[in-house]
């Protein structure tokens, strides 16, 4: 009389559209503590999910109930000394004086966060909303547009091995009713005049009987002579091929490693990029990335000693500015590629060398580039070089500079460089 | 010996082992014991599942709402990080009785939880008179499926964030949402949908009705005297909202009523907590052991059920670090069992303190208590001297005008009828909860709506008064007030907006 049922089979997501909606509401503070986080976040785990935690006390949902004070009787188990009568200190929280129903320390010390683990794809969308990528298009490669396999219906004809099995015998189904149709029809006529025959007393072995028994199987026979199934009935499951249109991009990092730039502010200038580099996994298919990194000359490298290897010496900005561009028409053909670059530096240049870059910028590189973003690791004074790069902003809209004095600027910074344009 | 009765010496479990487990217990239940139960559904579930069910209070079906979303991540995290373990089981009163066995128990335990969840909550659900008079065990299903459609197409005409707000301020009342004394009309999809038309054409006119037939001022107003609306204080601030709230719109209503009646099919769960514990863990502890005697299940099964048995019945005491009240399954289990005992060896004490069930039939008295009592009454009827000397249980006064705690009373000769009475008030949500009624409409000025805290020992209301109010005056839509009402009788005005 029991009934047992498998659920585990289910679908276990139940709770899905109510975690969103939770998310949804407590959008505000969900973004403040993503904020926070990404500035605390140690610079290799990128793109993880994050804990995040928002104050109790707003989420918490009121009702109805006791406050301390008055008088209140409580029973308790485990009673070893106590006599009636007898009178004991309160003590500070919890059991004897608490309501004992778990009430007592609510409103006492510190109220805990409700802390709780956001997925890699919900602390991204928070952490990038209202981001917007400057003249996003999506430049499409022609004639190598990749095809994307998609279902299309069925079709008559195929490899066998698309074959649909159910859909087939449905056909067949389909075809034995319809061709029998007028063969079950005339047999139901026929035994209905046998029938009659045979009421009327004709005797079985009559000639009238006889000749309709023959006609009866006669017709049986055919009507199992419909084959099971015909190659009119076969159905193949098809395929058409889509073009998908991709997306690629490339950033390019440019990095100052002489000298003055130590540790802690290229850890700040990799931050950034990472920052640009999940912006930008958000909005294209796939995204290569050119690390350059330059003191008096400039050099192609990988990630490891783009972020880690030291040098020294000079400064020579219109070095990589070279680089870059060699790299940018060697490889990437800007009609392909969508090309994004971001430099940091502590803005030492030789001064001479400032109005070169100017004139790099200016007539080479900015018309092939998208987005341009130029950020300065400095607490100290402007040099010639952001003065410079002033001159390229004001001819080209789609070059941006910032400053960045400590950690806790990056994000902001970031948010302002890419922040959504009114329209 | 012969071992061939036993059903399987492993932990691992399949379904035809729980479909035997589940004859054996069942013939057990029924047959030897005459437990009458609900027909059984016995799901079984992930831990996943597990943790979708919690944060739906338990129902297999709920609408949505972010605060179920927030419970799921609560009890997400706090599992991931192994501050908890999940329940063994979940058991929803319902026809059929709908049990949830999680994959990760061993067989043992399942065994354990069918006994406990699909016979012994199971003919609670079916026997207790809050249960009968408060829920519609047939028709749950259908009337959550109906809210959850309902809900929805609400979200779709009037926007997720409207429905929200809404239902966020029922919530607040939920427990505001009973008649405690009214037997409410049972729950059926099919005319629930037919008469939901209707009921908002009705309602909507009836409210208009209210409102239009105010008496023209001037007229005859000083000889009504001071006639209140309405005429006697109301408890069920959900109903009275949802019948008499000027600005509802119909679907507004409809959603104040959906969560009231659920509101009201968890209502007897907070009253028998104890009792209906107690009878579930009674039962798996007899139906298994009496499994044992008959051969079915071998020692090291046995040894594994205790274990776990005696950890839910672990009652610590009030200086443990971890105590946090009486567990529920540990006094109810004990009090069950004592009824048994009471009835089969009887003292002299007993004698005196129970002329009535010493020496009676043990299924009888304990199957009357199971239908007729809820935990405050249950308590106060039948919690004998032995058991309170056994928990050595004490009475703590605790007022705030006085500089120390006393001690009232504690487990001796003296002490049992106050204590007995003061464990029992312990249970009486009267008590538990702060008792607010409707007190007055000002039918003729400025639609306000007034309600009155009626003090319980001098006990004040917490700081979630302000917010409350503000959830009240939505959903009423005209100024809300609250007085607080001492012993005295005297009147004092604590909020207002």
């Amino acid at each position: 009389m029991s009934h047992f049922i498998d659920r585990r089979v289910n679908s276990k997501n139940k709770s899905t559209v109510n975690r969103q909606r939770f998310l949804k509401r407590y959008k505000s503070q969900l973004k403040r503590a993503v904020a926070d986080a990404v500035n605390r976040r140690s610079i290799t785990d990128v793109g993880a999910g994050e804990k995040v935690g928002i104050p109790s006390k707003d989420i918490s949902e009121p009702v109805f109930h006791h406050g301390r004070g008055g008088t209140r009787e409580v029973v308790h188990p485990g009673n070893k000394q106590f006599q009636k009568g007898d009178r004991v200190q309160r003590p500070e929280s919890g059991e004897g004086g608490g309501s004992g129903q778990g009430k007592a320390g609510r409103g006492g010390i510190g109220e805990d966060d409700f802390v709780f683990e956001l997925s890699r794809d919900e602390f991204m969308d928070l952490l990038f909303e209202d981001l917007e990528l400057p003249n996003l298009v999506r430049n499409q490669l022609l004639g190598t547009t990749e095809f994307k396999t998609v279902r299309a219906g069925y079709s008559t004809t195929g490899a066998p091995s698309n074959i649909d099995v159910v859909r087939s015998l449905k056909g067949a189904i389909a075809r034995r009713t319809a061709l029998g149709a007028p063969y079950r029809s005339r047999v139901r006529e026929l035994e209905a005049e046998l029938a009659a025959l045979l009421a009327d007393g004709v005797a079985e072995d009559a000639a009238p009987v006889v000749a309709l028994r023959e006609e009866i199987d006669r017709i049986k026979t055919r009507i199992a002579a419909l084959p099971f199934i015909d190659t009119f009935d076969l159905r193949y499951q098809s395929f058409t091929k889509q073009p998908e249109p991709t997306s690629k991009a490339v950033m390019l990092c440019i990095m100052d490693v002489s000298g003055s730039m130590d540790q802690v502010r290229k850890n700040l200038a990799k931050r950034f990029f990472i920052l640009l580099y999940l912006f930008l996994q958000r909005n294209y298919d796939r995204i290569e990335v050119v690390f350059i990194r330059h003191h008096t000359i400039a050099q192609e490298v990988d990630e490891q000693e783009f972020f880690y290897s030291r040098e020294t010496g000079g400064t020579v900005v219109s070095s990589a500015l070279n680089l870059a561009y060699d790299v940018i028409s060697e490889r990437y053909g800007s009609d392909t590629w969508n090309i994004y670059a971001a430099q940091a530096s502590d803005g030492d240049n030789w001064d001479s060398d400032s109005t070169i870059c100017r004139e790099i910028l200016t007539t080479k590189l900015m018309p092939l580039m998208r987005y341009y973003a130029y950020v300065e690791i400095t607490p100290r004074q402007h040099q010639s070089l952001w003065y410079a790069y002033q001159d390229v902003k004001a001819v080209h809209p789609h070059f941006a500079m910032e400053e960045i004095s400590g950690a806790e600027d990056i994000f902001p910074v970031f948010r302002d460089l890419f922040r959504r344009q009114e329209a | 010996m012969s071992n061939d009765k036993i059903i399987s010496e492993s932990s691992e479990w399949t379904f035809p082992l729980l479909k035997r487990f589940d004859r054996e217990i069942g013939r057990i239940a029924h047959d030897e014991f005459g437990l009458d139960t609900y027909a059984n559904q016995i799901e079984v579930i992930t831990s996943e599942q597990m943790i979708d069910a919690y944060s739906s209070v338990g129902l297999p079906i709920n609408y949505h709402h972010w605060s179920f979303g927030k419970q799921f991540v609560a009890t997400e995290q706090t599992y991931r990080r192994g501050q908890m373990g999940l329940a063994y089981e979940i058991v929803i009163n319902s026809d059929p009785c709908i049990a949830y066995l999680m994959e990760e128990n061993t067989l043992p335990m399942q065994a354990l939880v069918i006994a406990h969840a699909s016979y012994g909550h199971n003919s609670f659900f079916k026997g207790n008179y809050l249960f009968r008079t408060w829920t519609s065990a047939d028709a749950i299903i259908d009337y959550l499926v109906f809210a959850r459609g309902y809900i929805a197409e609400c979200e779709e005409r009037y926007g997720c964030e409207e429905v929200e707000l809404l239902l966020d301020s029922c919530h607040a009342l939920m427990n505001y949402g009973v008649d405690r004394y009214k037997r409410p009309a049972p729950l059926s999809l099919a005319e629930e949908k037919k008469r939901q038309h209707e009921r908002e054409a009705y309602l909507q006119s009836q409210v208009n009705d209210l409102w239009r037939t105010l008496p023209v001022r001037g007229t005859a107003e000083t000889t009504s005297g001071e006639r209140r609306y309405p005429e006697e204080p109301q408890e069920n601030l959900l109903y009275f909202i949802e019948k008499n709230a000027p600005l509802l719109e119909p679907w507004q209503r409809e959603l104040v009523r959906i969560v009231r009646k659920i509101g009201q099919y968890f209502y007897p769960q907070r009253q028998t907590q104890v009792m209906n514990e107690g009878w579930a863990t009674f039962w798996h502890y007899t139906l298994l052991n009496r499994l044992y005697e008959q051969g079915y299940v071998g020692d090291g099964f046995m040894i594994e059920l205790l274990q776990s048995h005696t950890n839910v019945v672990l009652q610590p005491s009030f200086d443990a670090p971890y105590y946090s009240g009486i567990n529920p399954y540990a006094l109810g289990f004990a009090m069950m069992r004592d009824i048994r005992r009471i009835c089969e060896e009887p003292t002299d004490e007993d004698h005196y303190w129970f002329p009535d069930i010493a020496g009676e039939d043990w299924l009888k008295v304990l199957d009357f208590a199971m239908r007729n009592f809820k935990d405050e009454s249950f308590i106060a009827q039948f919690l004998s001297p032995k058991l309170m000397r056994e928990f050595h249980l004490f009475a703590v006064c605790d007022d705030d005008r006085e500089e120390t705690l006393e001690i009232t009373a504690i487990h001796e000769e003296s002490g049992y009828r106050q204590l007995r009475q003061a464990f029992a008030d312990q249970y009486n949500l009267g008590s538990r909860e702060p008792n607010i009624q409707v007190y007055d409409v000002d039918l003729r000025g400025d639609r306000s709506l007034t309600l009155r805290h009626y003090r319980y020992n001098r006990r004040p209301l917490a700081e979630s008064v302000d917010e409350m109010l503000l959830h009240i005056r939505r959903l009423w839509g005209f100024d809300v007030r609250l007085e607080s009402v001492d012993e005295q009788g005297r009147v004092q005005l604590i909020g207002e907006c």
